[in-house]
C-alpha cells in the first residue's frame, strides 16, 4: 500500500473527528463531484454501532439532540439505557467529552461541570441527560437546584415512561393504566393507578428561560428545539417522549409511528414554555382517538379486553386526559397547518418545507 | 496557663467575649484558646464560653473545669448554685449586676465583684450588650492583659462607629473597678 | 504570619489561597462557619471562585464532581449526616479518580439527634475510596488543607481533611496562617490529566462489566498505596516552603522509649500531650501516636513505631456496633503480623461530644495496669444511665 499524502491522512482525521469511518484505500473514488451539502461533515455526537436495541426511541432521540447541539459541548449522563448502552468499557459511542456518575446526579454534575466552565472563562454547553426515572423520581431534587441556581445547562429528559434499564419498573411518568413489571394488570389493578406526573408543569414553575417537550416522531420540530435552547444563557428543558419497543411492547418498527400517534390524540402535547408561560404549541389537525395509540402497545393490551368492563372505563379515562391536554394547551387545529402535527410529520430533512422551522 | 470560664446567656455575646479575650492576650503575646462549650442552645438560654491563656502552645481541647476566673455576664444565672462548680479555690469571679458584690458573696465562696455592665453599655453604645465592658473591667482587675491589647483586639473584630464607642466603653467600664485588686490571684 | 483566629475561618482563608475555581457546600453544623466565611470572601471580592450554593451536601458533592472532573480546582465542605448523604457520590469520585478536596468538620451520625464531635461520620465512609487525614489543631488543618490539594492532583484521588468539628472548628486559637506568595510557591495550578475536553473528547464513567472491575479496583488499591510515599513528600515540600511539618503519615510523640503507648487521631491527641506533661510522673510515660493518615493506612510505619511497646492503647472516636472501635480493629489487624506486638486496648472515648479531660491520660494508663482492663469499652459510657437490660 503506498504511503498516504499528508493531505489525504489530515481528510482522514477530519473525517474520524466527525464521526465518519476512514475511507478505504481500495475504495474507488467517487464519480460524481461531492455537492456542498455532502462535502460537509455532519457532526454525530452519538455515533452509531452502540448497543441499544432496534427501534430504541431514546437512541433516536440522542442522536437528534447530539446533532444539534453540535461539538463544543460537554454531557453529563445519568445512569441508564442511554448511559449502559453507549458506554460498555472500553468503547463509547460519544464524539463529545461525556461523564456518568450516578442516576440522580446528572443536573447537580452538570452544574458543577458549568461552574468550571464559568470559572476557566470557556464558552461549551452543558448538556445533562437523564432518563424518566432520573428525572421524574429520583434526580428531580437535583434538577430542580440546578433550574433555581439558574446554571447555563440543558437539560434533556428522555422520557420512555418507565424504568427500562432495570427491566420495565413504573416510574412517576408511567402513563395511567399501563401496564409494567411493578404495576401489572390484575384482577384488582389496571395497570398503574396514578396520574403520568406533570413534569413540565413543575419546570414552568422555576420560571427558565425555556422548557419544551419534543417527540422523536417529529425530528425537525425536536431539533429546532435543541438549538433554540442552545442559544439560550440559562437554563433549559427538553422533554422528548422516546418509545422503548421493548417496554411499551410494540413493533420495533413502529417507534415513530406510535410516538407520532402519542401527540396526534393528545396525550403527550407537544408544547413551548418561556419563563413559565406558554407560547408555543404544536396543534393536532384531526385529534386521533387514545384507542389508536393505546392499541399499538402491548402495555395498554389489557384495555383492549372486551370481556372486563374495567377496560372501556380506562380507556374512557385516558380519553378524557387527551382532551384535557387538547383543552388546556388549546391544540386543536385549524385548516391545513403545515407545521401542525400532520404537516410536520411530512417534513423531510432538506424537503419543500426545510428552513421555515 | 490561666483558664476563664464565661456565662451569659444566648444573645449577650458570649462566645464574642471568649473571642475577644484571647484576641486580648494574643496582642499581648500570648498565646490563647476560646471556644464555646458548642451547644443547641437558643437565644436567651445559659451559655459557657471557655478561655486559656498561658506562654507556650496550648494542646488541651478539654473543656475548662477549673476556672481560675469566672465572669458572668448575667446575674440571674447565679440561682444556680452550682454555677462556680471548679472554680479553683483562690479563684474570683465577676459578675454583671446592679447589686452589690456582697449580695452573692454571701452565697459564693469565693471573691466576687459586682458591676453594671449592661446599663453601662446601653449608655454609652446604646445596646445592652455587657461583654466588652465586662472584659475591660476583668482586665482592669487582673491586670493580665493590658486594656490596649483589647482595644486592638476589637479593631480587628469592630469597625466604625461601633468600634468607636466600644472603645469609649472599655476605657469608662476599666475605671469601673478597682484597678489591680485581682493581680495577686493572677499572677499566684 | 501569627494570627488569632477561629478554625473555621483560618480554613476558610486557606482555601482561599488555594485559589479554588468552584466551591460547593451546603450548610450543616458544625461546618457552616467554614461555607460562611468562604461567602463572605467571594462577596466582598477577595475570593474569585464559582460558589455553587446547593440544595442538599449529595448536589455538593456532585458539583465539585463535575467540576474538577471539567478541570477544575474543586473544594466542598461537609461532616455527619452530610457525609452520608454524600457517600454514594463519594464512591464515585474516587472511583472515576477525580481529584478534589472536602474538609470534614468530624460530627456524630444519628439517631439519636447529635451535633456534638466525634468521628462517626468519616469512619462511615471508610470504604469511599478517599484519602483521609485527620490533624490535632488548627495550624494543622490550615496546613493539611493546602496540602491535600497538592496531593489530590498529584494522586488523582480525593482527598479528605479531617478536623474535629467545635473542638478545633469553632476553636479560636493561635496560627501561622501562610502568604499568598508562599501557597503560590508551595501549590500549582490545578491540572487534571483526564478532564473532560470538547479538543479532545473523553468518556468517563463508563459501565465496567467484569471482564475489567477487579482491575479497576486494583489500580485504586494501587493508587492509594503509593499516596503514601506522596503524603509524606509533600509535607516535606511544606515544609521547605513553610518552615514546619505536619507529621507525615504518623509521628510519635510523648517519651518514645515507653512501654505503653496510646495512638489517635484527631484533637485528642493534644490533650493527651497535655495529659502527658502533667501526668507523666505520678503515672509514668507514655509513647504517643499521632495517627494522621487513615486512609492510606500506614501499616508498615505504625509496626515499627510501636516496636518495643508491650501495651498499647488505641482512642476511639467511633464505633463499628458489634466489633468495636473502628480505629482500634484496624491497628489490631496491623500489628498481628508482628512477632512481638503489644496488646492492644481499644477504648471508645468522647463519642458525641462527650467532653474528654486531661486526666484521661491517667485513667487510661492506669486501667492498662489491671490485668483485667478490658480489651474494648465505651470507656467514658456511665451504665448507671442505662436501664439494667440496656448495660
Amino acid at each position: 500500500m503506498a504511503p498516504r499524502s499528508d493531505t489525504s491522512k489530515r481528510l482522514s482525521e477530519l473525517r474520524m473527528k466527525h464521526g465518519r469511518p476512514p475511507a478505504s484505500p481500495l475504495e474507488p473514488k467517487a464519480e460524481k463531484a461531492e455537492t456542498l451539502r455532502e462535502a460537509q461533515p455532519r457532526f454525530r455526537g452519538l455515533e452509531s454501532g452502540h448497543r441499544a436495541c432496534q427501534g430504541c426511541g431514546e437512541a433516536l432521540a440522542a442522536r437528534l439532540v447530539m446533532e444539534s447541539a453540535g461539538p463544543d459541548v460537554m454531557v453529563a449522563n445519568a445512569t441508564g439505557c442511554l448511559e449502559v448502552f453507549s458506554t460498555p468499557w472500553p468503547q463509547s459511542a460519544w464524539r463529545v467529552p461525556w461523564i456518568h456518575s450516578l442516576f440522580e446526579n446528572s443536573a447537580a454534575v452538570a452544574s458543577g461541570m458549568e461552574a468550571a466552565m464559568k470559572a476557566k472563562g470557556k464558552n461549551t454547553k452543558v448538556l445533562s441527560f437523564g432518563g424518566d426515572g432520573g428525572t421524574y423520581d429520583i434526580g428531580f431534587q437535583a434538577l430542580s437546584g440546578m433550574l433555581e441556581r439558574h446554571h447555563n445547562v440543558l437539560y434533556v429528559t428522555y422520557d420512555n415512561e418507565a424504568y427500562m434499564n432495570t427491566g420495565i419498573q413504573r416510574s412517576s411518568s408511567t402513563p395511567h393504566a399501563a401496564t409494567t413489571t411493578t404495576s401489572p394488570a390484575g384482577k384488582e389493578r389496571m395497570g398503574k393507578r396514578h396520574l403520568k406526573k406533570d413534569l413540565l408543569s413543575i419546570i414552568a414553575a422555576h420560571h427558565i428561560p425555556y422548557a419544551a417537550s419534543a417527540s422523536v416522531a417529529y425530528p425537525a420540530d425536536l431539533q429546532r428545539k435543541v438549538r433554540y435552547a442552545m442559544g439560550v444563557e440559562g437554563p433549559t428543558f427538553l422533554v422528548i417522549h422516546s418509545p422503548c419497543p421493548l417496554g411499551w411492547r410494540h413493533d420495533s418498527a413502529l417507534t415513530v409511528e406510535v410516538a407520532r400517534r402519542a401527540v396526534q390524540c393528545g396525550l403527550f402535547p407537544l408544547v413551548e414554555l418561556e419563563r413559565g408561560a406558554l407560547t408555543n404549541i404544536m396543534p393536532i389537525r384531526e385529534p386521533r382517538p387514545v384507542a389508536d395509540y393505546l392499541e399499538l402497545q402491548g402495555r395498554f393490551a389489557h384495555l383492549f379486553r372486551k370481556d372486563d368492563y374495567r377496560a372501556q372505563e380506562e380507556l374512557d379515562h385516558l380519553q378524557a386526559l387527551a382532551d384535557h391536554n387538547i383543552e388546556t394547551y388549546g391544540l386543536k387545529g385549524e385548516g391545513l397547518d403545515p407545521m401542525d402535527s400532520t404537516g410536520m410529520s411530512h417534513v423531510r430533512r432538506g424537503g419543500p418545507l426545510a428552513g421555515r422551522s | 496557663m490561666i483558664e476563664y470560664r464565661i456565662h451569659g446567656r444566648g444573645g449577650q455575646g458570649s462566645v464574642a467575649a471568649a473571642y475577644l479575650l484571647a484576641a486580648a492576650a494574643f496582642e499581648a503575646g500570648f498565646t490563647c484558646q476560646a471556644f464555646p462549650a458548642f451547644g443547641a442552645e437558643r437565644r436567651g438560654a445559659p451559655v459557657m464560653a471557655f478561655v486559656r491563656i498561658d506562654d507556650k502552645p496550648i494542646t488541651l481541647r478539654s473543656q475548662v473545669r477549673n476556672p481560675d476566673f469566672m465572669i458572668v455576664q448575667d446575674d440571674t444565672l447565679l440561682l444556680d448554685p452550682n454555677l462556680t462548680a471548679g472554680l479553683r479555690p483562690g479563684g474570683a469571679m465577676l459578675v454583671n449586676s446592679r447589686r452589690p458584690a456582697e449580695d452573692f458573696a454571701k452565697r459564693f465562696d469565693t471573691r466576687v465583684v459586682a458591676f453594671p455592665a449592661t446599663d453601662l453599655a446601653v449608655e454609652v453604645i446604646g445596646k445592652p450588650i455587657p461583654n466588652t465592658a465586662l472584659l475591660a473591667a476583668f482586665l482592669a482587675l487582673t491586670e493580665t492583659v493590658p486594656q490596649e491589647a483589647l482595644a486592638a483586639a476589637l479593631r480587628g473584630r469592630f469597625h466604625g462607629a461601633v468600634l468607636d464607642k466600644n472603645l469609649v466603653l472599655i476605657e469608662t467600664a476599666a475605671k469601673a473597678v478597682e484597678q489591680g485588686a485581682w493581680k495577686e490571684l493572677a499572677d499566684a | 504570619m501569627r494570627e488569632a483566629l477561629e478554625g473555621s475561618l483560618a480554613i476558610a482563608r486557606a482555601v482561599s489561597m488555594a485559589k479554588p475555581d468552584v466551591v460547593a457546600a451546603y450548610p450543616i453544623t458544625p461546618q457552616t462557619h467554614i461555607v460562611e466565611n468562604i461567602s463572605k470572601l467571594v462577596a466582598e471580592g477577595d475570593l474569585h471562585t464559582e460558589f455553587v450554593s446547593v440544595e442538599s451536601e449529595f448536589s455538593a458533592a456532585s458539583v465539585v464532581l463535575g467540576a474538577a472532573a471539567a478541570g477544575a480546582r474543586a473544594y466542598t465542605a461537609s461532616a455527619s449526616q452530610g457525609i452520608l448523604l454524600m457517600s454514594e457520590v463519594m464512591f464515585n469520585i474516587s472511583g472515576l479518580r477525580v481529584p478534589l478536596v472536602m474538609t470534614i468538620a468530624n460530627r456524630a451520625v444519628g439517631g439519636p439527634l447529635n451535633i456534638w464531635n466525634d468521628q462517626s461520620d468519616t469512619m462511615a465512609v471508610r470504604d469511599a475510596g478517599w484519602i483521609q487525614l485527620h490533624c490535632i489543631s488548627n495550624q494543622e488543618a490550615v496546613d493539611t488543607t493546602l496540602q491535600a490539594f497538592r496531593i489530590a492532583q498529584e494522586t488523582d484521588l480525593p482527598v479528605a481533611v479531617n478536623m474535629d468539628g467545635f473542638v478545633l472548628t469553632h476553636t479560636m486559637e493561635v496560627i501561622d496562617m501562610p502568604t499568598q506568595a508562599e501557597v503560590d510557591a508551595f501549590l500549582p495550578p490545578f491540572e487534571f490529566a483526564g478532564q473532560l475536553d470538547p479538543a479532545n473528547p473523553r468518556s468517563m464513567g463508563t459501565l465496567v462489566d467484569p471482564n475489567f472491575f477487579p482491575e479497576v479496583r486494583h489500580s485504586h488499591h494501587a493508587a492509594m498505596g503509593k499516596a503514601l510515599a506522596k503524603i509524606e513528600e509533600i509535607d516535606a515540600a511544606f515544609a521547605k516552603v513553610f518552615g514546619r511539618e505536619s507529621g507525615g503519615l504518623l509521628t510519635v510523640e510523648g517519651d518514645k522509649k515507653a512501654r505503653v503507648g496510646i495512638l489517635a487521631m484527631g484533637s485528642v491527641v493534644g490533650t493527651m500531650l497535655a495529659g502527658y506533661e502533667d501526668f507523666k510522673d505520678e503515672v509514668g510515660p507514655a509513647r504517643i501516636i499521632k495517627l494522621r493518615s487513615f486512609r492510606p493506612f500506614p501499616a508498615k510505619a505504625l509496626r515499627k513505631a510501636v516496636k518495643g511497646l508491650d501495651k498499647l492503647v488505641v482512642i476511639d472516636r467511633a464505633i463499628s456496633p458489634g466489633m468495636g472501635g473502628v480505629l482500634g480493629t484496624e491497628v489490631s489487624a496491623v500489628l498481628s503480623t508482628m512477632d512481638k506486638a503489644p496488646k492492644v486496648y481499644n477504648y471508645a472515648l468522647g463519642l458525641g461530644g462527650r467532653d474528654i479531660p486531661e486526666n484521661m491520660y491517667r485513667d487510661l494508663l492506669k486501667l492498662v495496669e489491671d490485668k483485667k482492663a478490658p480489651r474494648f469499652a465505651v470507656l467514658d459510657a456511665d451504665l448507671e444511665k442505662l436501664a439494667p437490660e440496656d448495660r
